[in-house]
């Protein structure tokens, strides 16, 4: 096991070593930050004298050692546009990102597992039609039209949840949550299921296939030869084995929903990670877009590694590979 | 054996119907009679498709949707089975009914612990708590024979070994003392040493606990092994039924007689399998003709000078380990094999599963690099210390033959496309057209009619794949095939004609063939020379007659005797 985990972190810094280079190569050649930064009618000298402070006159690699070292030491530089450093920014903007993502996931484990068991064990019946064919809509309609026609529903014709924004927000520390207050979670509802349809959907037709294909295997056939209550076979044995390829999706999907909760959170201004990287992207604000690349990696690398893990947990074939 | 009891089974005018989308319906077992009683194995023989395992799943109430009991009655225990519950009134499915099914390797859950699959159908039919069903799986894997139960009760299945797992699928079987057991292909998938012992085990049941079990297998060998009783079936129908020795030393019906017939025989080599019906022979001989033909116009036939030669041979596997620094494990594959197939012959590679004969066909056609070691082909040096990148000509000459022909013709492409695919590649025809010829004549040379290149794989039977396969592996005019278990997934009288079809196409075209088989009684039909392997060595290679009825190396000795046959009734033998 400690080899296993050993040898994934080993990956996971390789990685990470990529991304930062390429976060490095956008600080670079993406635009000039001198250009950006100083005055429309700066004079040359003034220029050299910010690129000298800036340390852009060095050589590259001495300028990514820089950066690598500046990097670790959680130092991701100035935002350009307002002048603040971005991991304060990024602190400041995570909660609200991570909040959402939770629900959403929540909400897509919850009702897209049970939702998909439904249709593998009934798949002829009327409800697991109606899903099969729901579904299709959800995976097809594209995030800024559910969120849109929501809004107009929930909250434009019958008013009953806002329409943009966290509401009231409670500070935990440096962590502000929604999670506490009654105006937070209605504002979580729309956005949290604008998010988690597609996942949604993901999910429960994957849960699906692998139910039909674990419900023909040779086990589930020896348990019902055994008599097992029916229950039992579909809910502890079937269920386990059909969850597998879900956890690495989720995973996946969890990665992706942080770093494309951006058309959510445009449609509704909601105040996290997203909307900072669209402001950025908008105003060239090249730190910040190089601090989200360098931070949606991580994120990635990071899930990955906790869902081959989880994997090793689940499953005791690979397990005992390790031992 | 008390006569008060009643059977434990009792069948009487079964029919088991499916109906098709287009209204009709399928009769998959019409007028099935059968009765089992206690203390007695009862088997159900017959190829594919004859509704055997229906049969199996009928009493067991798991036919498969839509399937129906259309007619006809089953008892178990004297109890009537009520085909709405799919049930018999009293009797539940586990705890008076035990099964035992074909694969072990996939019968067992792989998420759960041996202790929670044994233990848990106990706890839902016998009502005991945790302790006392842990007590009593226990109980259970020492009457199977498992070594070490306690430890092999927290092990989960990946940790056991084929037989280990059937033993536990067994005791998982009988957990709740049932009258009855449907056993299904129980020792298909297993090596025939692994073989006799699961055989014995079974035969044990119904010696000392009085247990009745309907064996349905398609294997001769085991039904003359442990059967009573016997019944063979055949598209649905029962076709002759009656005591083991009796229906497999004198059967009546004719398909009974060609069905053993077609067994592979260990005791005795004959020119061909006796087959049921016409083997096409006309236009198939003008076709072979034409093939060698084109052979001679190649290359010298067949002369009885070494073709391939395999020396030193050794190919390691090694897992894990691509961490630098880490070592990872190496597994031996092939030891320091050697020996030299003679061209025109059929030289047999023999072993049980994990011995490393098909790792030797991957090296001899070139998809394993091997560790240490070389095969010569003719002069040249096709893999191993040496060898240069294998060159057309040689690719050419060293064609294989896959075990699966499901899964080695591509479903996507229409037969003319796969078999023309080797011609074109290898240059072997000016154009297209001509490509096509050659094909239509590959076809009728293995027995089929040459419009089957217009249609895609699925329209044919397993055998017919298989020789489809052949006839692919043709098509590149080869010196030497490799034949990977080419008849293991087949019934025995597409076996029979497969093999027959080899022997004639080896006598046509003077073909040399590296087969490669499990079965030993295939082999001793088919070879001319015998390799015996175990555990990555080679053992002992003779001349196939000599080896068969000589055999020198104690392992060998103990294969050959473990072959269930024909000839060793248990009746017979109890009697004697």
């Amino acid at each position: 096991m400690l080899k296993v985990l050993l040898s994934r972190l080993g990956q996971a810094a390789l990685v990470m070593l990529v991304v930062s280079a390429l976060s490095f190569v956008m600080f670079r050649y993406v635009g000039d930050p001198v250009a950006s930064m100083s005055r429309e009618n700066a004079s040359a000298e003034e220029k050299a004298e910010l690129r000298r402070s800036l340390g852009l006159d060095q050589p590259v690699v001495v300028q990514y050692g820089c950066f690598l070292e500046n990097t670790l030491s959680g130092n991701l530089g100035i935002s350009y546009r307002n002048q603040r450093p971005v991991t304060q920014l990024i602190a400041e903007r995570l909660p609200a990102t991570l909040e959402l993502v939770f629900v959403a996931t929540v909400l897509s484990l919850a009702l897209g597992i049970p939702l998909g068991v439904l249709c593998a064990l009934k798949p002829n019946g009327a409800a697991a039609r109606l899903v099969q064919a729901l579904s299709l809509i959800g995976i097809s309609t594209p995030t800024f039209v559910t969120g849109i026609v929501l809004i107009l529903v929930f909250a434009v014709s019958l008013g009953w949840l806002p329409s943009f924004g966290r509401g009231q927000v409670v500070d935990l520390g440096w962590w502000s949550t929604g999670l506490l207050t009654l105006s937070g979670l209605k504002a979580l509802i729309l956005p949290g299921i604008t998010l988690a349809l597609y996942q949604l959907t993901l999910i429960m037709r994957l849960v699906r296939a692998e139910m039909i294909d674990v419900l023909s295997s040779d086990y589930i056939r020896f348990a019902k030869a055994r008599g097992l209550p029916k229950r039992y076979i579909h809910f502890h044995l079937a269920l386990r084995n059909a969850l597998m390829p879900v956890i690495t999706v989720t995973g996946l999907q969890i990665g992706s929903l942080i770093a494309f909760a951006i058309v959510t959170e445009t449609v509704f201004q909601w105040p996290g990670m997203g909307l900072l990287f669209i402001q950025a992207v908008s105003f060239v604000d090249i730190p910040v877009m190089a601090a989200y690349l360098l931070f949606v990696g991580l994120l990635f690398v990071l899930i990955n590694t906790v869902v081959d893990i989880l994997y090793a947990v689940v499953d005791p074939r690979l397990r005992a590979r390790s031992a | 054996m008390s006569t008060l009891q009643p059977p434990v089974l009792a069948i009487d005018n079964l029919r088991v119907e499916y109906p098709l989308a287009n209204g009709s319906t399928f009769t998959a077992v019409e007028n099935a009679s059968i009765v089992i009683e206690p203390g007695e194995i009862h088997a159900l023989v017959g190829e594919s498709g004859a509704g055997k395992t229906t049969i199996g799943n009928a009493v067991m109430g798991l036919l498969e949707k839509p399937g129906r009991i259309a007619a006809g009655t089953i008892r178990i225990g004297g109890k009537l089975f009520d085909p709405l519950t799919g049930s018999a009134e009293g009797v539940v499915l586990g705890r008076d009914i035990g099964a035992v099914f074909q694969d072990p390797m996939t019968s067992l859950n792989p998420l759960f612990t041996i202790e929670s699959q044994l233990t848990e159908t106990m706890r839902t039919h016998l009502k005991l708590d945790k302790a006392a069903a842990r007590a009593r799986a226990l109980q259970l894997l020492k009457a199977v024979g498992i070594p070490e139960p306690e430890r092999r009760l927290k092990a989960y299945p990946h940790q056991l070994s084929g037989g280990q797992r059937q033993r536990v699928v067994i005791a998982a079987a009988l957990s709740c003392d049932p009258k009855l057991v449907v056993a299904d292909e129980p020792t298909t998938a297993l090596d025939v040493s692994v073989q006799a012992q699961i055989l014995t085990l079974l035969r044990d049941l119904p010696d000392q606990r009085g247990i009745g079990i309907l064996l349905v297998t398609h294997n001769m060998g085991v039904v003359a092994q442990i059967a009573d009783r016997v019944t063979i079936m055949h598209r649905g129908k029962v076709v002759e039924t009656g005591p083991t020795a009796e229906v497999l030393r004198h059967p009546k019906a004719p398909y009974a007689k060609a069905l053993i017939g077609a067994v592979p025989r260990i005791d005795a080599r004959l020119d061909r399998f006796p087959v049921l019906g016409q083997e096409g022979k006309g236009r198939a001989e003008d076709a072979r003709t034409a093939l060698r033909a084109k052979a001679e116009r190649t290359d010298t036939i067949a002369d009885g000078t070494p073709i391939l030669s395999v020396e030193n041979l050794c190919v390691d596997y090694v897992t894990g380990g691509w961490l630098p620094g880490s070592t990872g494990h190496r597994f031996r594959a092939v030891d320091k094999v050697s020996f030299a197939v003679r061209s025109g012959e059929v030289f047999g590679l023999v072993g049980e599963s994990g011995c490393g004969k098909t790792t030797i066909a991957n090296v001899v056609s070139g998809l394993v690099r091997p560790t240490s070691g070389r095969v010569v082909y003719r002069d040249a040096v096709v893999a191993g210390e040496g060898g240069a990148r294998r060159a057309g000509p040689l690719r050419q000459a060293i064609q294989m033959i896959f075990q699966d022909p499901y899964s080695s013709l591509n479903s996507r492409l229409r037969i003319g496309s796969i078999l023309a695919e080797p011609i074109l590649f290898y240059r072997l025809a000016a154009t297209k057209a001509e490509a096509a010829r050659d094909v239509d004549q590959l076809i009728e040379a293995v027995g089929l009619e040459a419009e089957a290149a217009q249609r895609f794989p699925h329209a044919f039977s397993g055998g017919q794949r298989q020789r489809l396969s052949i006839a692919r592996a043709l098509g590149a005019r080869p010196k030497l095939i490799v034949c990977d278990e080419p008849t293991s997934s087949l019934d025995v009288s597409v076996q029979a004609q497969i093999l027959n079809l080899l022997k004639d196409l080896r006598d046509a075209t003077g073909l040399t063939l590296l087969l490669i088989s499990h079965d030993l009684a295939v082999v001793r039909q088919m070879c001319d020379r015998v390799a015996v392997m175990q555990r990555g060595r080679l053992l002992e290679e003779a001349a196939s007659e000599t080896l068969f009825a000589a055999p020198q190396h104690p392992y060998t000795k103990e294969l050959i005797s473990l072959v269930p046959t024909l000839d060793r009734i248990r009746g017979e033998i109890q009697a004697a």
